[in-house]
């Protein structure tokens, strides 16, 4: 019998800029990609659900603190209360820190500057749906690019929600943080652009075993609904 | 010069010479209007025949550029050139300058500058998928970083990869810098874009963002006249860009294109409204216009001030009005307004109306074909040579402020000659590099020669065979007869190399008047190129421990030579590890440079006798078992990658 192809959905707001990278990427990866415009309240025939990087609503007054009022964000905290999966990337990490389904902020880079570069990344946790195709401890190089990355953890976050941490840190982030996850497991965020790192001949393949991750895990979970 | 005698009372002033027409061109205009023009139509005639818009002093010279080939699909003329790749597709592209207002204001004039040149990509209906800068600085002074920041600001924030460019520091450009762009924009090559108006009744809709009285009289007040010490009183004719709404603006006009629900789009850039409605009328149609109709920001704007406003992220469409409906719905989605203006006519008249009344109504030829173009006076005068001390500069601090990863295509980042774009989905892709001639340069001709041949090798270095060029002329006032020499013998030496290269010049644009307190740049002629790599697999990279290093050189000084090192460089490529243009810093500079993008290893080498420094050259390096396929002609082994 053929696998099936999990259903993942890309959330498009107006000002996404990485939304087709990543449909682009998750499709390259066996899963169904679907687009979901940000009026959408509906995502209950979705596997997974990713928030891509971009500049949400524009984002002139904070990162993220317009898109969390969005219908598409109401719908996306709803799917993740529910277990859903949920991955933000960059811009939707940030979304997903003001929509308070991850832990911290994410504040203007160390050098008030952007910065885009092949990132360093260390995997701290390798037995979630979103690392588990990596190994623990394991070395990975994505690509940053980004304005306001510095992650700030709220006091006592407890070291095991810290999914990814920078080798080389490119934006002051406490403690090199470069990505987390919710205390249950099911949403994480993360600044760098695995979407971008899904072919050698763009410089590196390594983000494609985070999105292979959450390929497998939304598949287990399409097996399970079937 | 388009500035008020403030000690006499405006009222007492003759408004033309106020706003930059001669006492002849007022004449002019009453002669092809056959009466008295009334003050909106001077303030529209003095926007379209000015420099920026009209070519008054360059449209002669510029004659002389080869602009046919066999894949020219849109030369000269139109928004952005277009060349065909095959397989269906299209490659849109052009350059631009936005050198005043980034003088007078660095950061919303460089962001501008990005948006003005995506809206004319998008207005060939194709989406921009690379950007491309030049900047020419006096020093790296918080300045110089405004502009960056500001270029970051609109690229970063719309989408579209900013993937290479120059950065010069020259003090010559410390009270006038430029800042030129270029984008490059796909397209279905059977879905061209004419920005000209058709058919009498079709309805001409502006959509984007709310006009206001920012910019206004930009395209006269700024680019048409010299800087002087009291520019910051021009600063309200710079326009504040909104990158936000020019992503929505991106996307509006490509589901518009995609879904065939327009039938030509215009950007409302230099001239607003204007200018964008002359041009669709000018092809013997003709536009009434609807000024109350136009959403506003500010209230109590005059007719005119809505007619020339600059207003960024603003577009025209011509619409068959079947299709309103449909185009609103678009609109909507992206939450833009989008509000039918006026009509196409048949009448060959661009017409406007406020409040029942008309305001304008003028002859749509008389603003476009009817813009004097003046036969300038040249005159040789040498300039002293320069010897430039560049500031120690880091260009990475520059690459990595721009996003030049989005869209999935960069196989080649920036940092060295030419990035590379996928053409996705096949493997092909295209090489794209933008250049200026060699940091000091004062001959005219020579920097035309240099920029072309400079940027054409880039894109061969990086294994893409040049196929078509765009430029931006960056000179002082052509009113003195040395700078109109100058920009002729540039505009000659462009042409010549084009020529020995046997490619065209497709779109480009003029920017005049770069003079600050009398004394001008001095000649800058910028050239992009667009390059076709067959295999985006084979794109040379770093050199590797043991490579052969080789130094390929134009055995002499003559274009048929330099343009034979080029071929040489492209049909090479896919057997090189690294290939590198030896540009302006010279074969050491050029061997650091190799060094630092292959990760610091080190080569040695010995430079051989003949190499001549004023001859095009580049670095190569490969496996020592494929050095002979490259032939035995064109290079010569200088050493080994430790």
């Amino acid at each position: 019998m053929a696998m099936p192809r999990p259903r993942i959905g890309v959330v498009t707001y107006p000002g996404s800029q990485d939304d087709r990278d990543a449909l682009w990427a998750l499709a390259a990866l066996d899963a169904e990609a679907v687009p979901v415009w940000h009026e959408k309240r509906d995502l209950s025939r979705l596997d997974a659900v990713v928030l891509p990087g971009g500049f949400s609503y524009g984002d002139y007054l904070r990162c993220g603190a317009i898109a969390r009022f969005s219908p598409a964000t109401a719908a996306v905290c709803e799917f993740a209360e529910a277990g859903g999966l949920v991955l933000g990337i960059c811009n939707g990490f940030q979304i997903l820190c003001e929509a308070g389904l991850l832990p911290g902020a994410l504040l203007r880079n160390e050098t008030l500057r952007f910065v885009c570069r092949d990132a360093r990344l260390r995997v701290e946790r390798n037995l979630l749906p979103f690392t588990s195709r990596c190994t623990a401890g394991q070395l990975l190089v994505i690509p940053v690019k980004h304005g306001d990355g510095r992650y700030v953890p709220p006091p006592g976050l407890d070291p095991a929600q810290v999914v990814l941490r920078y080798v080389d840190n490119p934006n002051g982030s406490i403690d090199g943080i470069a990505g987390v996850c919710n205390e249950a497991g099911n949403v994480m965020g993360l600044m760098p652009h695995p979407e971008h790192a899904v072919d050698p001949l763009l410089g590196s393949d390594h983000g494609a075993l985070i999105l292979a991750s959450l390929v497998d895990s939304a598949r287990r979970h399409a097996l399970a609904a079937a | 010069m388009a500035r008020l005698d403030r000690l006499t009372e405006v009222a007492a002033q003759s408004l033309h010479r106020a706003l930059g027409l001669t006492d002849w061109e007022a004449s002019r205009i009453r002669e092809l209007l056959g009466r008295e023009p009334n003050h909106f139509e001077i303030r529209v005639f003095s926007l379209l025949w000015s420099e920026h818009c009209g070519y008054k002093h360059s449209a002669r010279l510029l004659k002389r550029l080869p602009s046919a080939g066999k894949r020219v699909l849109q030369g000269p003329g139109e928004n952005a050139g277009v060349l065909d790749l095959g397989d269906g597709t299209a490659v849109a592209f052009k350059v631009e300058s936005h050198n005043h207002p980034s003088a007078v204001e660095p950061f919303q004039g460089a962001a501008t500058g990005i948006g003005g040149i995506l809206r004319d990509i998008i207005a060939m209906g194709a989406r921009p998928v690379a950007l491309l800068d030049g900047l020419w600085f006096g020093e790296p002074d918080f300045h110089f970083w405004q502009a960056v920041a500001g270029i970051g600001h609109y690229g970063n924030c719309v989408g579209v990869p900013t993937v290479g460019g120059q950065t010069v520091f020259d003090p010559a450009y410390a009270s006038n810098c430029l800042v030129n762009a270029m984008c490059v924009g796909l397209l279905d090559a059977g879905r061209l874009h004419s920005a000209k108006a058709s058919g009498p009744g079709r309805v001409v809709v502006l959509y984007g963002a709310t006009t206001g009285r920012d910019g206004i009289g930009g395209a006269s007040v700024l680019a048409s006249a010299e800087l002087s010490e009291d520019d910051a009183d021009k600063r309200p004719s710079v326009q504040v860009g909104d990158p936000f709404t020019g992503k929505k603006l991106i996307e509006v006009s490509l589901e518009l294109v995609e879904s065939g629900l327009v039938e030509s789009l215009q950007d409302c850039g230099a001239a607003g409204l204007a200018s964008s409605l002359s041009e669709m009328a000018s092809a013997g149609t003709g536009i009434d216009v609807h000024l109350d109709r136009v959403p506003l920001r500010e209230d109590g704007m005059e007719p005119w001030e809505i007619m020339i406003s600059e207003s960024q992220e603003r577009m025209v469409a011509v619409v068959r009005p079947q299709m309103l409906d449909a185009v609103r719905d678009v609109c909507r989605r992206w939450e833009l307004p989008c509000t039918p203006i006026g009509e196409v006519t048949g009448s060959g008249v661009l017409r406007a109306f406020h409040g029942g009344a008309t305001v304008g109504e003028i002859p749509a030829q008389l603003l476009t074909d009817e813009c004097p173009r003046y036969e300038v006076e040249q005159r040789e005068e040498a300039r002293s040579v320069r010897r430039l001390d560049p500031p120690p500069f880091e260009v990475r601090d520059v690459i990595e402020q721009y996003d030049h990863l989005v869209g999935s295509r960069t196989v080649r980042r920036p940092g060295l000659d030419a990035a590379v774009l996928r053409l996705r989905p096949s493997l092909r892709g295209l090489a794209v590099s933008l250049q200026g001639p060699a940091p000091g340069e004062t001959n005219g001709l020579r920097a035309g020669v240099q920029a072309t041949l400079g940027a054409a090798r880039n894109v061969a270095c990086s294994g893409g065979e040049p196929i078509g060029l765009t430029d931006c002329l960056n000179f002082g006032n052509p009113e003195k007869p040395e700078i109109a020499h100058e920009l002729a013998q540039a505009i000659e030496g462009i042409s010549i190399a084009a020529e020995a290269l046997g490619i065209p010049v497709v779109s480009g644009n003029v920017s005049l008047y770069n003079d600050a307190d009398g004394v001008s740049i001095p000649p800058t002629p910028v050239v992009g190129c667009v390059g076709l790599v067959t295999d985006v697999r084979r794109v040379p990279g770093r050199w590797r421990r043991g490579d052969a290093v080789l130094l390929a050189m134009s055995p002499d000084g003559s274009l048929a030579a330099e343009a034979a090192l080029i071929r040489f460089l492209w049909k090479a490529a896919p057997h090189l590890s690294l290939s590198h243009d030896v540009g302006s810093s010279g074969v050491h500079g050029a061997l650091a440079e190799a060094t630092a993008w292959s990760g610091g290893l080190e080569a040695d080498v010995e430079i051989p006798t003949e190499y001549d420094s004023r001859r095009g050259a580049a670095i190569l390096a490969c496996s020592p078992d494929r050095v002979a396929r490259l032939g035995s002609r064109g290079f010569v082994r200088i050493g080994e990658v430790r």
